[in-house]
């Protein structure tokens, strides 16, 4: 078994038993190259009550290097979005993060309006409207 | 196999230069009076290498060994007047950019300080943590403190785990990273955040050939110790080839650091060169620094700017200025460039294949110069007014549109001799191949020994020379403010172009074995009068910056505008 595939399969045993942090939530996590979580914005902010949903692509450098990530808008995930730009999925990603770990600092990114800027105005609105996804 | 070789048999005594990568390193034992630094020194005179040339810039190459050399020296000093580790040193060292002096100086003031920050000591320990989090964090797996919430699910699990069994070692210790519980060596750095060997090596691999980095800090989130070298060559275990690959970083990093010394560009060459003449920005406006790496004499390239090639006799912030516009201007340029033209007597298509621009059409007979298209006769007796631009034109233009016009066909009459000069130099590579043949031929043809008619070559190499010079005299003319001194500068131009026209001509013409004894003469008197042009204009050039003769119509970076 690949280090990325058994780092994830642990991962998800982790969330199955443990549960998710208060605001996240497991969407889809059919295999170990893509997964989607929902992240909604606690506290009282301009996004407050908005999910969002960002989905996670790994390679099998993972955790090595970072997985890829991204705010998606409709059912079928695939908004051609660009990766999202946060320090820790960059210069400061450590192997020791993970995919819940990374959704609790995008969420306290978005609670602090600390948005990325990639976050283009189209996916803005369709996310601040609640489109797009159904969260089950 | 040696290109080693003298001739000595005509009244133009000159001996061959080594071309070849691998002379340079023979020229190490003891024969360093044989090392032609620039390709142009030594043609046409013999004898040991004589003074540097005014337009020669002083320099040395070091291999990387002897880099590394120059910076185990600068370890060894800073570990005996700290009294730490060489590994220690050299990180220490590597954070301040191999600034010893700023190094001794910050760290004679707060040593603690400076190395926390270089990540070779541990940041004192934070005020009191509240209790709650303390003993949470005293169960964590091996995780930095900071990890607290962010791996909250591995944690909860974890603490509550803990608290059942206070005996920490109980557990056996698992990885964070990969979770293989069959993994049994681990390694931490003084942080002592652990983890299994082959995640440490995974880590510093992908760190060292995906991202060309060379300061590896600690795994653990939010850690900033640093690896020692033999940490990082214990990681890497038996791949030796990434180990090298590091070792390798570092000298570039080092190098990097440095004003005097510059990595060589080219790919996957390992050389340095040193350059004190040229480690200043002002020394830039007096000095064209042109240096080879020492690996290899087809390694040219500039130390000065970014340009991999010998961009005398321009400066580099015209040569770089040039380069821009050319860039930005190059859909206008575009249709020079091309390869074919039409005759313009008979239109029908010409194609260029040499790098003379004597053409004539194969079907009209017309003879016209490629540069201008004018007819040749023109050209041949009264030469060569090709090279200068008339500026009355643009003097002259009154309105706007004109203007513009003019200053675009003022700009075109550069490039286009500009771009000539390139393709023309482009081609007689090409013609190396042709000339190897015809050397061939002529040995079978004529009395004459392979020594003998290595004149062809010569020949070809210094007409692809000098119209590497003549490519960018055309630049720096482009940017000379008009006066005497820019007539001079042109008069010295054509009488080089000139007289490479000629020599291309020649050595393109075919070879009849009944005169091949004075074609000899000819080509070998020709290429000894051309590399007398272009040292004249090098030689002149270089002065003119040492005198601060050059004036300019625009403003350059580091010269006076008057
Ligand atoms: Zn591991
Ligand atoms: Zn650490
Ligand atoms: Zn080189
Ligand atoms: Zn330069
Ligand atoms: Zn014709
Ligand atoms: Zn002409």
């Amino acid at each position: 078994m690949a280090v990325s595939s058994r780092r994830l399969q642990k991962e998800l045993m982790d969330i199955k038993k443990e549960g998710t942090p208060v605001g996240i939530e497991l969407l889809k996590a059919d295999d170990f190259s893509k997964w989607i979580l929902s992240v909604e914005v606690l506290g009282d902010t301009v996004y407050k009550g908005e999910k969002f949903a960002l989905m996670f692509r790994f390679d099998n450098q993972y955790p090595i290097s970072a997985p890829a990530v991204q705010f998606v808008v409709d059912d079928k995930w695939s908004a051609p979005e660009h990766p999202i730009c946060a320090s820790i999925l960059g210069s400061e990603w450590s192997p020791v993060l993970s995919v819940v770990s990374v959704c609790v600092t995008i969420q306290s990114m978005l609670a602090s309006c600390k948005v990325c800027p990639c976050l283009t105005a189209h996916t803005r609105a369709a996310l601040l409207t609640g489109r797009g996804f159904s969260s089950a | 196999m040696s290109s080693d070789y003298e001739i000595s048999d005509d009244e133009h005594e000159y001996y061959e230069y080594d071309d070849e990568d691998e002379e340079m390193v023979d020229a190490e034992d003891g024969s360093a009076s044989e090392i032609e630094v620039d390709g142009f020194g030594n043609d046409f005179k013999v004898g040991v290498r004589q003074e540097r040339k005014i337009y020669e810039v002083d320099y040395s190459a070091l291999s990387q060994p002897e880099v590394e050399r120059i910076m185990q020296a600068d370890v060894d000093h800073i570990s005996s007047i700290f009294g730490v580790e060489p590994p220690v040193a050299a990180i220490l060292l590597r954070h301040m950019n191999w600034n010893k002096e700023k190094l001794i100086e910050k760290y004679m003031d707060n040593a603690s300080a400076v190395a926390v920050a270089a990540g070779v000591e541990l940041p004192p320990r934070e005020p009191t943590p509240p209790p709650s989090k303390s003993s949470s964090s005293r169960g964590s797996m091996a995780g930095p403190q900071r990890t607290t919430r962010r791996l909250s699910a591995d944690k909860g699990s974890d603490s509550k785990g803990k608290r059942a069994s206070p005996p920490i070692d109980a557990e056996p210790f698992v990885c964070p990273i990969c979770f293989d519980d069959s993994q049994t060596e681990f390694l931490s750095l003084l942080c002592d955040h652990k983890f299994c060997a082959g995640c440490w090596k995974e880590y510093i691999t992908s760190k060292v050939r995906t991202e060309a980095e060379c300061m590896i800090t600690c795994m653990a989130e939010g850690c900033n110790i640093a690896a020692p070298d033999p940490f990082v060559e214990k990681a890497l275990a038996d791949d030796r080839e990434t180990w090298s690959r590091y070792q390798e970083l570092l000298v570039r990093q080092f190098v990097a650091c440095i004003p005097h010394l510059k990595f060589c560009p080219y790919p996957s060459c390992t050389y340095t060169v040193s350059c004190p003449a040229a480690a200043t920005k002002s020394s830039l406006t007096q000095i064209v620094p042109i240096v080879t790496c020492g690996a290899s004499s087809a390694h040219v390239f500039c130390f000065g700017c970014p340009i991999d090639a010998d961009h005398r006799p321009v400066v580099c912030a015209v040569a770089r200025m040039w380069l821009q516009k050319c860039e930005d201007d190059s859909e206008t340029a575009n249709w020079i460039k091309s390869n074919t033209k039409e005759c313009s007597k008979c239109q029908s298509t010409i194609e260029k294949n040499g790098g003379c621009n004597h053409m004539t059409c194969k079907k009209c007979k017309y003879e016209f110069c490629w540069v201008c298209m004018g007819p040749w006769s023109e050209h041949g007796t009264s030469w060569y007014s090709c090279n200068r631009y008339d500026e009355k034109a643009s003097i002259e233009a009154r309105d706007a549109q004109t203007r513009s016009r003019a200053s675009l066909e003022r700009y075109l009459h550069y490039y286009n001799r500009w771009a000539n000069h390139e393709q023309s130099a482009k081609l007689s590579m090409e013609l190396h191949a042709k000339t190897e043949k015809k050397m061939e031929e002529m040995q079978i043809t004529s009395a004459l020994t392979w020594i003998q008619v290595q004149f062809m070559k010569k020949a070809v190499d210094v007409v692809f020379r000098c119209r590497m010079t003549l490519k960018w005299t055309y630049a720096m003319a482009y940017y000379l403010a008009p006066g005497n001194q820019k007539e001079l500068f042109e008069d010295n131009q054509r009488d080089l172009e000139r007289a490479v026209e000629e020599l291309s001509e020649l050595i393109e013409a075919p070879i009849d074995p009944e005169t091949i004894m004075s074609l000899r003469q000819k080509v070998t008197d020709k290429t000894v009068y051309v590399q007398k042009r272009n040292e004249i204009m090098l030689e002149d050039t270089a002065k003119g910056y040492l005198e601060g003769r050059w004036r300019w119509n625009t403003h350059v970076e580091g010269f006076d505008t008057d």
